[in-house]
């Protein structure tokens, strides 16, 4: 069953959708960066619109000075009657400069412009000024550039250009701008809740996703588009997390099985023994004997309890920060001084072979440990069958990158097939378990291997076994370090 | 041999003290770290046996508080957490030996005599006299009946502490951790091939025999005389 979906912060009702959107840091960072955009283009559309007004501004003043010039040399040429002429005549012109020619009582002498101030308070040099067309009513006003000139005799001669023009780009630009910047604002908007109901979509994809998994379900894994960006890398992490809590558990759930088993066997002999006992034993000698029993089977459960463990915490990763650099040959050597004499007393031819200098990053402890379960280990099951004299091989060398520690016997060996299964716990070849032994021996040792980031193999000695203990070697730089 | 056992589970701290009275020392119980401290701080004790995990103060700060006062008295620590880093720890913070829960009786027993001792002078003898066995650390040789009798370096370690320990049971484990420095059990009886090596090398046939093998418990080298 599924819990209803609900917003963590509890919001309902109508809006509450887009308020949740809105609260997400996808929308923020679109907002953010649209409101960025939306700042940038306002001032380049600014800009644009200023440059295009400075040039058309110098375009009116050079199109003036043009005519001044033209008009100049009109009057050069006539004098003042050939200047009014032509300001006539040029006047009525359509699409015609603005004239006007005032004498030194302000009284329009000629021109095709009435002017909105008096003419004589008009200083000359350049000017911006409103005036009418002499056929149109009072209200409309003009806007004009103008050169005033003073002629000789108090004249003044007015030359402009109707701003018309410059006044309508200028209208025309500052609709782009607004258009523009609401575009800007639609797209900008649209983007953002595009992005953010994507992001949304993909988070909730992961929200629904570990609600099913924390009910209970450890199966469910995290949805992967293939498209490997951020969140399909987070989601791929996530995934390989939860495979690992998905083997953690299941080891557990094997482990705790495994020792309900195991650990129900032996105790329920120590329960009978001691039943039996309280209901037979007449002699204080017997019951005596009974007890004894009852010890020896409650040491051999402790046994169990403390590999089992050893195994967990060594497997749980918690002893990584207790290696240190070991010379695992002569730890090597140290533990065949050990059992030499065993092996000798157990008629085993018994060799050494370790190199010099095999450094390690490792806990010599349990180094030691694995190995000597190892010898245990040929030592009892090792010895050759068929009447031969046995054997047992102890070398330690570096191959490449990592030493090889192996112990070799002439014993019946492991079958290829069951070189997997005999490294689990409490799996015996001896299915008759008439060997002493726990059935945790090399589990402890592959355990301890991978704790040293390395292996436990077992390979055929032909005949016999070979367990082989492959821990990566310490490097010379991280040695000096 | 006056002791101090702290441990807070009332069954287990009285078998352990009416064992170690029956054994002939005497035994005091504490059953919190305040009172341990208290009572090792007041009495003068030959032996602290103390609990790791204990009410009130625990083992390893009362240990540490204890050395802070400059007591010397060794300290065998008792616990149920047998693992490597833990037993690092325990005798860092100044305790002299480290026992993992449960223990048999007999071993504890040995430990305790082996600490008393170790505070005795006499443990850093340069030589050691066992009736007519005869040890020289310094020009490491050994003798029986005045004769030589050559050894390996190993041999002359187990020797060496067994002799260092006469007249007490020694066990399995105190060898393997104090002759070979290992802190684990083998499972099987590599110590007695050792020790039966030893002894074939030290006893002589129509003299006594001093290497003992203590049933259910470890091995003693004793003066018959004694």
């Amino acid at each position: 069953m599924a819990a209803p979906t609900r917003d963590l912060t509890g919001d309902t009702g109508r809006f509450a959708g887009l308020r949740r959107m809105a609260r997400t840091t996808a929308f923020k960072l679109s907002a953010v960066y649209l409101l960025i955009f939306a700042i940038f283009s306002g001032i380049i559309l600014g800009y644009l619109a200023w440059n295009t007004r400075r040039l058309l501004d110098a375009q009116i003043t050079e199109t003036i000075e043009t005519e001044i010039n033209a008009l100049a040399e009109q009057y050069r040429q006539g004098g003042l009657r050939r200047l009014i002429s032509v300001i006539e005549r040029r006047g009525r012109q359509t699409g015609s400069f603005l004239y006007l020619l005032v004498d030194s009582r302000g009284d329009s002498m000629t021109g095709n412009a009435i002017l909105r101030v008096p003419a004589l308070t008009v200083n000359p040099g350049w000017i911006e000024m409103s005036y009418n067309w002499p056929d149109e009513p009072e209200s409309v006003a003009r806007l004009a550039k103008v050169r005033v000139f003073l002629l000789p005799s108090g004249l003044r001669l007015f030359v402009g250009r109707d701003l018309e023009e410059r006044s309508r780009l200028q209208e025309v630009t500052r609709r782009a701008r607004g258009l523009s910047l609401l575009l800007v604002v639609l797209l900008g908007g649209f983007g953002a809740w595009f992005v953010t109901k994507r992001v949304l979509a993909r988070v909730e994809g992961v929200a629904k996703t570990s609600a099913a998994i924390m009910e209970g379900n450890l199966s469910h894994r995290l949805p992967v588009t293939n498209t490997n960006d951020e969140f399909d890398r987070l989601s791929m992490h996530l995934n390989q997390m939860l495979d690992r809590i998905g083997e953690l558990m299941t080891g557990l759930r094997e482990l705790s099985d495994n020792v309900a088993h195991d650990l129900r066997t032996p105790l329920t002999r120590l329960r009978n023994g001691a039943e039996d006992a309280l209901r037979k034993a007449t002699t204080l000698e017997e019951a005596k004997l009974a007890l004894e029993r009852s010890i020896e089977e409650s040491d051999n459960l402790l046994k169990v309890f403390d590999a089992l463990l050893m195994i967990a915490r060594a497997e749980s990763g918690n002893l990584a920060t207790s290696l240190q650099p070991v010379d695992l040959g002569e730890l090597a050597s140290g533990i065949c001084e050990l059992y030499e004499p065993l092996a000798e007393e157990a008629g085993l031819d018994f060799s050494v072979d370790v190199e010099p200098g095999l450094m390690a990053l490792a806990n010599s402890e349990l180094m030691g440990r694995a190995l000597s379960n190892l010898v245990d280990n040929a030592l009892k099951y090792g010895l050759s069958e068929n009447g031969k004299r046995g054997a047992l091989a102890i070398a330690a060398q570096r191959d490449g990158n990592s030493i090889r520690l192996s112990v070799a016997d002439r014993g019946t060996g492991v079958p290829p097939e069951k070189r997997v299964s005999v490294v689990e716990r409490f799996v015996r070849l001896d299915e008759s378990r008439s060997k002493p032994g726990l059935g945790l021996g090399l589990s402890l040792v592959a355990a301890i291997a991978r704790l040293h980031g390395g292996e436990l193999l077992l390979e055929d000695n032909t005949p016999g076994l070979r367990a082989v203990l492959v821990i990566p070697a310490l490097t010379r730089a991280l040695e000096s370090a | 041999m006056k002791i101090l056992v702290v441990e807070d589970d009332a069954e287990a701290g009285r078998y352990l003290a009416r064992a170690l009275n029956e054994s002939g020392h005497v035994a005091d119980l504490a059953s919190d770290g305040e009172a341990g401290l208290e009572m090792a701080l007041a009495g003068s004790y030959d032996v602290l046996v103390v609990d790791r995990m204990l009410p009130r103060r625990d083992g390893l700060s009362l240990i540490m508080a204890l050395r802070a006062e400059k007591r010397t008295v060794p300290v065998l620590i008792l616990s149920a957490l047998g693992q490597v880093d833990d037993r690092v720890l325990g005798l860092r913070a100044g305790g002299d030996d480290y026992l993992t829960k449960p223990y048999a009786f007999t071993e504890c027993l040995a430990r305790v005599e082996a600490l008393a001792r170790r505070q005795n002078p006499q443990s850093a003898q340069l030589t050691y006299k066992v009736a007519d066995l005869e040890l020289d650390r310094l020009a490491h040789r050994v003798s029986r009946a005045g004769e030589d009798i050559p050894l390996q370096p190993r041999e002359f370690r187990l020797l060496e502490y067994l002799m260092r320990h006469a007249g007490q049971v020694v066990t399995r484990t105190m060898l393997l951790e104090n002759v070979w420095d290992y802190h684990f059990d083998p499972q099987t009886n590599v110590i007695d091939v050792h020790v039966s090596r030893l002894r074939s090398k030290i006893e002589r046939k129509g003299l006594p025999t001093l290497l003992h093998t203590i049933r259910g418990a470890g091995y003693m080298i004793r003066d018959p005389a004694k």
